[in-house]
């Protein structure tokens, strides 16, 4: 056993997190600021913070992922990282030379209390950020929040330091992307495309950390949102938030600051909630949705109503992040199947409240959010009554290999696999190719562990 | 058989230097040396990085927890703090352990954090880790606890060592608590952290318990060894088949007990110097154990490191014993690397990792007929780039000031003289004077060849004029590395964490190395980067219609 010393027997857990289900703010606010065209995410802190987080992301995406840190020392924590950070500034514009620094926080930097705005002006006073070119910040502290709250945090940033309305507004509708994988941006874009909406994605991974192998490495690779396109959000006559958690706030300031009316809806992850994101960008975007999209929904209730017979019933664990699970779970209750057991580590009301509308029909149901809904709590609760199926990141290959239950990668970090970039799980198309992950998982289970006579060529 | 690449390495330190900022152009030249082993030049290591350039360096907490405490089983290493720092040093390094039955304690699939939320950083987080300790012994009934502090721990005052004390008396002392006060900050690497583990070792764990039952009358510690990717379970078997006991190794497939029992071997090898060079001394001094550096990358240098053992105890059927292992290993592996050497034979190799296997890899290297252009630590400092012998010129800054430095004295009653000046005079006479090593160790320069790039603390910029100006067929550096390096075409391997290969140490690991690498630089799909459509004879060709 690898979880050997994990029991059914819960204790009421006060101060101990044991294997979390989440983890600190600025690794989301490096991941949301690679979304950005030209820009080198920039982690003001110890230089540990900015490895960890650099080597987390790159494990996941397999893909350079850059990023600069203010390299704090003894001195530094003691007197204040200003220092620190005018002269990064200084050397990454000189050597690395990109269009926007975007500076984080860490919990080190908050908790000597630098003030971000006043250390900013001061490297603009010290002529270290060239013309033309950008500092941006936000403040992440690691005590606050996950790293959810983290990549929300850069996303409402892009808007407070770039957004602009003109007295013109455009028909164009902003996609503000929540915390999913290139591969998923890309299909809502490509969608989006289908419908001849104009849209501006932001922040934008595809192209980023997807990149193709051309013989060079791109500090700055091709896709990302620009400038331009980030300024023009301003002039956008609505925003369509994708997952609440991660884009609402940026939603809001972008209302407040150029007056652009919103709507959050999920992340487009399963049949219904791709559903609403199609309604919402038709409607706001004034175009009808054609056929093409519409076979592509056909397609997917063909797969799901082809294959009912293996999903109906099944009990399912999942853990991750709340963007994620809230249309994931619904989308499992679509088929029929019922997710038992979720478990996130970013708190919040909206899941709780979400996920018991959801999942009202499931009477045996556990969930739980914030400090201590850990993996250790979710292994504890299938100990007590086992599942069918687990749904979540890498961290769960022990409890799948354990209990020897069927394991569907979704979330971060998956370290252990690869194509994750590549294959999309958001719209009708990556519904199916979930549900078609989800239907192969089940039956390799099935055709490994059944007896010989029941062992079949046609399922 | 191909012909070694001529390049010319010296241009290389004007060519990059241009592009920083006059001052950090200033301090980075001290940092990038061409190699002169007759007449070994100083370089500059363990000094600061500059704020904003994109290092590969991590931090004190990584070098305490992760590495030096990270692969041992039986302890719950409940980081206090927010909950980054445990949950990415949770299983992301390959330190495998294997305990003998299934229900011998393994917490290392396990991450235990304090998970420290507003409210703690600012009444403080003492009573949270208590409890934390309360509810992690409740659940778990562990033979050890360590506290592990994250960077604001220190800032707001917490005491993590008061709280192991206390929470020790707590339960009448039936479990060991121990703290470290690693916060990310301290030092300028993870080496910083690696001094801090080896301290806490030393007065929490080594020394208590004398109650051993040697196995072997051959009874060595493995120092600076990690198990990753089972590095350490081959070197057991040689060990094994030599009727060597390793009492214990720091830190791989390794338990408190072993810890707390290393005293009473006769001989501490040392494998990584940098991380674990402060325990080998203290075993030294307090209990009379001689330590020598040691390698076992490398199929040589691993039959170099059994004859440092066999001339040390000195005892005619060891000695026999291992030269027939030697010979019998060293067989199979003369036919692997002769199947991997047309295909490595001629070429080039940079190497940029760790505090200790940008050195040890070039033997491997070597065997394969790869050479090392260029090499240089991340956490290394100058003793192990230019050998102990300049220790006593190392000027201690600030940052190093920073970090505890414990008196550790002879141990009367358990002390025992083992090193005499006839044991030491036996092995030169047997090894050579300048391969005994003994309290010692030579350093990368010693080794990499004239000219080659000695480079300290890599930036990225560094890096890819590195690869731009000399086209390296392989590259070795870490995850952070790892795609830049192959988007520009050269196949990189990790030796931090071997991809996930290995293990590369003794006999099996030499050959699964030669074959690693013979597979890495015969990659077909590198040839294919350019489209047909991209190609210019393509091109050319089309106007011909
Ligand atoms: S918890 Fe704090 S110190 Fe640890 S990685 Fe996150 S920001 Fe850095």
């Amino acid at each position: 056993m690898l979880l050997r010393h994990t029991t059914p027997k819960e204790i009421d857990r006060q101060a101990l997190t044991i294997n979390p289900a989440k983890t600190c703010q600025p690794i989301g606010a490096m991941y949301a600021a690679l979304g950005l065209h030209g820009c080198l995410p920039h982690s003001h802190g110890s230089q540990g913070c900015c490895s960890y987080h650099r080597s987390a992301l790159t494990r996941h995406f397999k893909e350079p992922v850059m990023a600069a840190t203010s390299s704090f020392s003894e001195g530094s924590s003691v007197f204040g990282g200003s220092a620190n950070l005018v002269q990064a500034i200084d050397t990454i514009f000189t050597v690395y030379n990109p269009d926007i620094i975007a500076a984080h926080t860490t919990c080190l930097s908050e908790t000597i209390g630098d003030d971000m705005t006043q250390i900013v002006s001061k490297a603009h006073e010290d002529g270290v950020v060239p013309e033309g070119k950008h500092v941006i910040y936000c403040n992440t502290p690691s005590y606050v929040g996950t790293h959810v709250t983290g990549y929300a945090n850069q996303v409402t940033a892009f808007v407070k330091f770039f957004s602009k309305a003109t007295p013109k507004k455009r028909n164009v509708v902003n996609l503000v992307a929540g915390w999913m994988e290139p591969a998923d941006m890309r299909e809502i874009k490509r969608m989006a495309n289908v419908l001849e909406a104009r849209t501006i994605m932001f922040p934008d991974m595809s192209d980023v950390l997807d990149a193709p192998l051309d013989g060079k490495h791109h500090m700055y690779p091709k896709g990302g949102t620009t400038i331009p396109d980030m300024v023009a959000t301003g002039d956008s006559k609505f925003s369509i938030g994708l997952g609440k958690y991660t884009t609402e706030d940026a939603c809001i300031l972008l209302d407040n600051k150029c007056k652009v009316k919103f709507e959050v809806v999920d992340i487009p992850i399963g049949l219904k909630a791709t559903d609403r994101f199609i309604t919402s960008l038709s409607r706001h975007a004034n175009v009808p949705v054609p056929d093409a999209i519409t076979d592509e929904r056909g397609r997917l209730i063909d797969f799901i109503a082809d294959n009912h017979g293996h999903f109906y019933g099944k009990r399912v664990a999942l853990w991750g992040d709340p963007d994620t699970l809230i249309p994931l779970c619904e989308f499992l209750v679509s088929m029929d199947m019922r997710p038992v057991y979720i478990v996130t580590g970013t708190p919040g009301k909206p899941f709780d409240e979400r996920m018991a509308a959801i999942l009202k029909d499931i009477p045996e149901v556990k969930f739980m959010s914030g400090e201590r809904a850990d993996m250790f709590r979710m292994h504890q609760w299938i100990k007590q009554e086992g599942v069918d199926l687990l749904i979540g990141n890498t961290y769960g290959k022990y409890i799948a290999r354990d209990e020897n239950t069927p394991f569907v990668r979704l979330g971060f970090p998956i370290a252990d696999r690869a194509g994750h970039n590549f294959n999309p799980k958001t719209g009708y198309v990556g519904a199916t190719n979930l549900a078609i992950d989800i239907l192969n998982a089940l039956l390799d289970h099935r055709d490994r562990t059944c007896a010989e006579e029941k062992f079949e060529f046609q399922l | 058989m191909g012909d070694k690449k001529k390049v010319d390495l010296t241009t290389f330190k004007d060519a990059v230097l241009d592009k920083y900022p006059k001052k950090v152009g200033k301090k980075r030249a001290k940092a990038i040396i061409n190699n002169d082993p007759d007449n070994m030049p100083v370089i500059q290591a363990n000094i600061r990085t500059i704020p904003g350039i994109i290092t590969q360096r991590g931090c004190t907490y990584a070098g305490c927890k992760g590495v030096v405490l990270g692969p041992t089983r039986d302890i719950v290493n409940i980081t206090h703090g927010p909950i980054g720092c445990g949950f990415y040093s949770w299983l992301t390094r390959r330190n495998q352990t294997k305990t003998e039955s299934d229900q011998d304690a393994n917490f290392i699939p396990y991450c235990f954090s304090t998970d420290m939320q507003d409210s703690n950083i600012v009444f403080g987080g003492e009573e949270k880790l208590k409890q934390a300790i309360r509810e992690a012994r409740e659940l778990f009934n562990p033979k050890a606890i360590a506290i592990f502090s994250t960077c604001p721990v220190g800032l707001i005052g917490d005491d993590v060592h008061r709280v192991a004390r206390q929470m020790k008396e707590e339960f009448n002392n039936e479990v060991n608590i121990f703290g470290f006060s690693c916060e990310g900050y301290r030092g300028v690497s993870q080496s910083a952290g690696h001094h801090i583990a080896n301290n806490q070792l030393y007065k929490n764990l080594i020394g208590n318990d004398d109650n051993v039952t040697p196995k072997s009358k051959f009874r060595v510690n493995l120092l600076g060894e990690y198990n990753i990717g089972g590095d350490a379970f081959e070197i057991e078997r040689i060990f094994e088949k030599c009727g060597v006991e390793l009492v214990s190794t720091f830190s791989g497939n390794s338990t408190v007990s072993s810890f707390e029992q290393a005293h009473t071997a006769d001989l501490t090898l040392v494998m990584c110097h940098r991380s674990i060079n402060y325990v080998a001394e203290m075993l030294e001094t307090s209990f009379g154990i001689p330590w020598f550096k040691v390698s076992f990358i490398g199929a040589q240098a691993s039959a170099k490191a059994m004859r440092k053992v066999a001339a040390y105890f000195n005892d005619p059927e060891l000695t026999e014993r291992i030269e027939k292992v030697i010979a019998e290993e060293l067989k199979i592996v003369e036919a692997a690397r002769q199947v991997a050497l047309p295909k490595t034979n001629g070429k080039t190799a940079m190497l940029f990792v760790g505090g200790s296997r940008a050195h040890h890899y070039q033997d491997l290297f070597e065997e394969l007929g790869v050479t090392t252009l260029s090499a240089g630590y991340e956490f290394g400092h100058r003793d192990d780039y230019e050998g102990r012998r300049v220790i006593p010129t190392i000027q201690i800054d600030a940052d190093s000031r920073n970090i505890e430095e414990i008196t550790v004295t002879k141990d009367e009653a358990r002390f025992k003289e083992r090193m005499t000046p006839d044991v030491l005079k036996k092995m030169e006479d047997a090894l050579g004077k300048d391969e005994v090593e003994y309290n010692d160790y030579n350093g990368l320069m010693a080794q990499i060849g004239k000219g080659a790039l000695v480079i300290d603390d890599l930036s990225h910029y560094e890096m890819e004029k590195l690869i731009e100006l000399y086209h390296p067929d392989i590259f070795c550096a870490g995850i952070k590395e790892k795609y830049a390096v192959q988007k520009m075409g050269i196949p990189l391997k990790q030796l931090h964490n071997y991809d996930s290969g290995g293990p590369y140490a003794g006999f099996q690991g030499a050959m699964n190395f030669y074959n690693d690498i013979a597979m890495m630089v015969s990659t077909s799909i590198f040839k294919e980067i350019k489209a047909p459509w991209e190609r210019e004879e393509v091109v050319e060709a089309s106007y011909v219609y």
